[in-house]
C-alpha cells in the first residue's frame, strides 16, 4: 500500500460528535511525486520511491538532480523514500500523491525518529524504580544486580542497561485519521506521533 | 506553537463568546443529548477560574444546589456549549476563586462590579 512523506506540525485538539475533546497531531503530508518505480524485472521487487520537499539548487548534487529529472522534476526532493506497493495499482513517474490517498477513519502506520534524549540511566530509560527518596535511603538510581553469579558467569544478552535513549526509528501502528485537509495538504491523526515538530514522518495505510 | 497550528486552531475557536472572567455569575447553555433528542440545559453559577489557552481553554462554574456545592468544568470552545450569558459582573481581586469552596452563606458573596 502506498504511503506519504510528511512533516510533523504539532499537536492540538478537536471535538468529536459527542463533544469530547480528542488529541490530534497535525501532519503536513505530500504532495509526493513518484521519483522512481522499482519493478520485479529490474530490481527484483516492487516499490515506488516518493519524494518530499524541495532542496535548494545550490545544495543539490548533479546526481540528485539527474535522478529527479527522470520523473520530470527540475529540483531534487529533500527526502526520498521507498514504499512497497502491490502489483494491482499502477503508478507513473512524476505522478503526485497527495493526502487524498487517505480518508477520515482510515487506520495508518506512522514511522518517524523519536526525540533524542542522550545517554540515559536505567530509571529514565527502562522505568526501573531506583530506591525510595526518603525513609533513610541513600540516593540511588543504579541498575543493581547484573544477574546470577558463577553460573553462568556472564551477563545475559538483552540486559537493560544505561545507554542512548531516543533518536531512534519509531513506528506507531493502528492510528486513526480524523480529518483530511486537501487544500493545505494536512492530515489530522489521533494521538501522538514520534519526533519533534518539523521532523519527517512516513505514513502508510495498514 | 507554529503559525500554521495557531491558524488551524483559530478556525475552530468560537468568536461569539461574551467577555467573562472569575467572579462573574454566568449561565451556561449546554447541549444535552438524551438518546435521539437534544435539549439545552442551563447551568448558572459563579465562574471560579479560567485556565489554558487556545482550543484547550476551560472554565469552572460553581453553584450551590440544595445545600450542596456543585462545580462543573466546561471546555470553552466545545460545540456543545450553545451559549454563555453573563448574569452579573463580580468584583474580585484574584484569578482563581478556589477559596469560595470553603465559604458558605454571607461570606461567599461577591460584590458587584461598578461600571467604571
Amino acid at each position: 500500500m502506498a504511503g506519504l512523506i510528511g512533516r510533523k506540525i504539532g499537536m492540538t485538539r478537536l471535538f468529536d460528535d459527542e463533544g469530547k475533546e480528542v488529541p490530534v497531531t497535525v501532519v503536513q503530508a505530500g504532495p509526493c511525486p513518484v521519483v522512481h518505480i522499482k519493478r520485479p524485472e529490474m530490481e527484483s521487487y516492487r516499490a515506488i520511491q516518493l519524494g518530499f520537499g524541495r532542496k535548494k539548487a545550490r545544495r543539490s548534487s548533479r546526481a540528485e538532480l539527474g535522478h529527479a529529472s527522470g520523473a520530470g522534476l527540475d529540483y531534487a526532493p529533500r527526502v526520498l523514500r521507498e514504499f512497497k506497493v502491490g502489483g494491482e495499482e499502477e503508478f507513473e513517474l512524476g505522478q503526485e500523491l497527495t493526502v487524498s490517498l487517505f480518508e477520515p477513519g482510515d487506520r495508518v502506520k506512522v514511522v518517524g525518529t523519536s526525540k533524542g534524549r542522550g545517554f540515559q540511566g536505567v530509571v529514565k530509560r527502562h522505568g526501573f524504580a531506583g530506591r525510595p527518596a526518603s525513609h533513610g535511603h541513600p540516593m540511588s538510581r543504579t541498575p543493581g544486580s547484573m544477574g546470577p553469579g558463577t553460573d553462568p558467569s556472564r551477563v545475559i544478552k538483552g540486559k537493560k542497561l544505561p545507554g542512548q535513549m531516543g533518536n531512534a526509528r519509531t513506528t506507531v501502528r493502528n492510528l486513526r485519521i480524523l480529518k483530511v485537509d486537501p487544500e493545505r495538504n494536512l492530515l489530522f491523526v489521533k494521538g501522538g506521533l514520534p519526533g519533534a515538530r518539523h521532523s519527517y514522518l512516513f505514513i502508510s495505510k495498514t | 506553537m507554529s503559525d500554521l497550528l495557531r491558524e488551524l486552531e483559530k478556525e475552530q475557536l468560537k468568536d461569539d463568546l461574551p467577555e467573562f472572567g472569575p467572579g462573574d455569575t454566568i449561565r451556561v447553555l449546554y447541549l444535552v443529548r438524551e438518546g435521539e433528542k437534544e435539549r439545552i440545559q442551563a447551568f448558572e453559577g459563579v465562574c471560579l477560574a479560567r485556565r489554558g489557552g487556545g482550543m484547550g481553554e476551560t472554565f469552572t462554574v460553581r453553584k450551590v444546589s440544595s445545600g450542596v456545592g456543585v462545580e462543573r468544568v466546561f471546555p470553552l470552545h466545545s460545540p456543545f456549549i450553545s451559549g454563555i450569558e453573563v448574569v452579573r459582573r463580580g468584583r474580585v481581586r484574584r484569578a482563581k476563586l478556589h477559596y469560595l469552596r470553603g465559604l458558605r452563606g454571607k461570606s461567599a458573596r461577591i460584590q458587584e462590579k461598578r461600571p467604571s
